[in-house]
């Protein structure tokens, strides 16, 4: 097997890690689990076929399994709470703290469609893929993750959230 | 004009609409400014996205990430679950057959966790040659052992060498290298010869007390880190060091 083809793809699937999980350690133990049962796992892997899919498949794989498994439910009710208003308008300059907070604050499958999408800048058909879930489902989700990010950054209560998001 | 969608709308945030879809989402938008206003901040808030991640491309991998297997003499092995959980890349090191633990693997961990309950806690003398005469501390080091010792470096881990020390063991002369983290916590790696046992072992795991040990022989040389951290904690730097250790 050729495991340079799967070198290649280390420094995204840490920067998906990293934008998914926000702590640095935590991410690249994520990365390297991916890459553990990529190895493991290689002779699956149909050559010609889009090998960054398949890795960022592997990768969710891992994290729905072990990360999100291990979740709190504290912490999820914490997402669910609402968010004191720090200021009542939305500038152009975003600042970065609050952009990382409020992607903190949107609930995982929200947040791995939107970093795939506007990180990784994958189709949304290769999310579909990659996250084995409906286009329609696909669309949905970037949809309020970008709003819930939006109604965040701005500080605007999300009372609307709520029936946006159930 | 068609029906817009909101999908039409994510669409144009994302720039993947034809032309003529992309100029009637124009024309809606030119009429309705606090649409407009959202999808301009959905655009904004994207850009912000990749400002905040993309340096992470940049960043150096990891030697513990950028291993690769098939360099190495791997063959898959069945991992145990627990194993697996704790979410570790086992399998391309344990290359060893899953003998029975040999007696001299068994005391290596015991010994290595004794030399770190001893040492580490060390305020004034933790090491005998300090990390600012490294080449030093090698040389001295590789000459009683009688192989050329490697120094790994855990930096990208979180710890910096602070020296070693010469030990004593069973079978002859030891080498303990003590590493160090910002918060203080210290790890040791013990190196002894292993005369006459010649098994290589796979890579293995043994709690001593507070003590973590990950452990393994390799060509008559005994390996073992030690550390009173978790085991998944210490795998990665355990990980790394064999890494940097195997030709």
């Amino acid at each position: 097997m050729d495991s340079h083809q799967i070198l290649e793809h280390i420094p995204r699937l840490r920067r998906y890690a990293r934008a998914l999980l926000g702590d640095r350690y935590a991410a690249d133990d994520l990365v390297q689990d991916t890459l553990e049962r990529a190895w493991n796992k290689f002779h699956l892997w149909r050559p010609g076929s889009d090998l960054r899919a398949w890795l960022f498949t592997i990768m969710h794989n891992v994290f729905v399994n072990q990360v999100r498994s291990k979740r709190s439910e504290i912490e999820k009710t914490m997402e669910e709470l609402p968010v004191v208003a720090v200021r009542a308008t939305q500038s152009d300059s975003l600042e970065i703290a609050d952009v990382e907070r409020a992607l903190r604050a949107l609930p995982d499958e929200q947040r791995e469609v939107l970093i795939l999408v506007a990180i990784e800048e994958m189709t949304y058909d290769e999310v579909s893929r990659a996250l084995a879930i409906p286009i329609g489902t696909v669309m949905s989700r970037l949809s309020r993750a970008r709003e819930r990010m939006r109604r965040l950054i701005a500080g605007v209560q999300p009372a609307v959230l709520f029936k946006v998001v159930k | 004009m068609t029906h817009l969608l909101e999908d039409d709308l994510q669409a144009f945030v994302d720039d993947v609409l034809d032309e003529a879809r992309r100029g009637e989402v124009e024309a809606y938008l030119a009429q309705r400014p606090e649409e407009a206003a959202r999808l301009h901040a959905y655009r904004a808030q994207d850009a912000a996205l990749r400002a905040l991640f993309d340096p992470v491309l940049a960043e150096p991998v990891p030697a513990a990430l950028a291993a690769r297997p098939a360099a190495r003499r791997w063959r898959p092995v069945a991992l145990a679950a627990s194993v697996l959980f704790a979410g570790v890349a086992i399998g391309w090191i344990a290359r060893g057959s899953v003998a029975p633990l040999p007696q001299a693997a068994a005391s290596l961990a015991r010994s290595a966790a004794i030399a770190h309950a001893v040492y580490s806690p060390e305020v004034r003398h933790p090491v005998e040659v300090g990390a600012d005469q490294q080449d030093h501390l090698v040389k001295w080091l590789s000459k009683r052992l009688g192989t050329d010792l490697r120094l790994p470096k855990l930096a990208t881990l979180g710890y910096d060498l602070v020296g070693g020390r010469l030990l004593s063991g069973s079978q002859g002369p030891v080498a303990q290298f003590m590493y160090q983290d910002a918060k203080g916590q210290r790890l040791t790696l013990y190196v002894s010869t292993q005369k006459g046992e010649g098994r290589d072992t796979a890579f293995r795991f043994s709690q001593e007390d507070k003590v973590s040990v990950f452990y393994w022989i390799d060509r008559n040389y005994g390996y073992a880190l030690s550390g009173e951290i978790k085991r998944d904690a210490l795998l990665a730097l355990a990980t790394a060091v064999y890494q940097q250790l195997s030709p």
